[in-house]
């Protein structure tokens, strides 16, 4: 049976939605300033690509103040982390096939 | 997509999922670092204990050689803050390396693991001290030491785990045998961490 490249997953097709997504399936949560600190973006780049993902249903928004200073965390939904492992799986499977080819 | 394409992706995924939820920026250098300077406090100590006429056990009961026990907490204040400045710098320089923030979330939970036990224990070892029970300073410092350890391994390299185990087991046995402290004491923050350190440096620090 061969695996089709269509199967993975096209939100994941960007390197940084992909690796949001790999920080949020190992932490419960993780906020704004860690990520864009951890990813090394600007604040824009990071916004946008955590909107899509959002939309995607992939993630949730936390919003919360600490003080006065507004706090961002995110986290990953169920459909989000089971898109996640699915993508880890079809990536794996590909491996596999192109050993045996 | 070709297979090390692939290979590629997989592993910076594993490497931001460690990177995000572990300070792997512990310099193994500076364990072995910290050893040393326990071995040092442990000598000078030895030497304070053993020069006078009497041993110190014996004139503590009779409440004598104040000025001993001050010396002595000179030494391990001296150890403690050496070891803790010789961790930060270089842990900070490691962490640079790795691109991982010095200050971040991770390091900050991790500290807060490390510092819960660590702080408890220091502060019933003062109160303890100050009602004249001598005789618990080393298990307790060591069983302190390998809780916050255990607890401070869940966000840095697994292996700091085992040296908190060994760290607890010591200390059980240095409160069974009183009277051998600064053995166990030179033991457990000396040579263990000369130990781990190697292991740490020779694993992670590259």
């Amino acid at each position: 049976m061969k695996i089709a490249f269509d199967k993975l997953d096209k939100a994941f097709e960007n390197r940084v939605r992909l690796q949001i997504m790999s920080v949020l399936a190992a932490n419960d949560r993780y906020d704004f300033n860690s990520l864009k600190d951890l990813l090394n973006i600007t604040d824009g780049n990071l916004a946008s690509h955590l909107k899509a993902l959002e939309k995607e249903e992939y993630i949730v928004v936390h919003k919360s103040f600490l003080g006065r200073k507004p706090n961002t965390n995110y986290e990953a939904t169920t459909k989000g982390k089971q898109a996640f492992k699915d993508h880890l799986n079809t990536l794996e499977q590909l491996i596999k096939q192109q050993k045996l080819t | 997509m070709e297979e090390k394409d692939i290979r590629n992706e997989l592993a910076s995924i594993r490497n931001i999922m460690e990177r995000s939820s572990k300070f792997i920026s512990l310099s193994g250098l500076s364990g072995i670092l910290a050893g040393i300077y326990a071995l040092i406090g442990a000598y000078l100590a030895y030497r304070l204990i053993y020069k006078g006429p009497t041993r110190i056990y014996d004139s503590l009961s009779i409440g004598t050689y104040p000025e001993t026990i001050t010396y002595l907490l000179i030494i391990a204040v001296a150890v403690l803050v050496a070891s803790l400045i010789t961790g930060f710098i270089l842990s900070s320089r490691q962490a640079k390396r790795k691109g991982q923030p010095i200050w971040g979330k991770i390091s900050q939970t991790l500290l807060f693991h490390m510092a819960t036990p660590l702080v408890t224990g220091g502060l019933l070892i003062l109160i303890l001290l100050s009602r004249g029970y001598y005789g618990i300073v080393t298990p307790s410092t060591l069983i302190f030491y390998g809780l916050s350890l255990i607890s401070a391994s869940n966000f840095t390299f697994s292996d700091v785990k085992y040296l908190g185990i060994l760290e607890i087991i010591l200390g059980l046995i240095a409160a069974c045998l009183p009277g051998y402290g600064l053995l166990f004491w030179a033991i457990g923050f000396g040579v263990l961490h000369i130990i781990y350190g190697s292991m740490m440096y020779l694993k992670y620090d590259k």
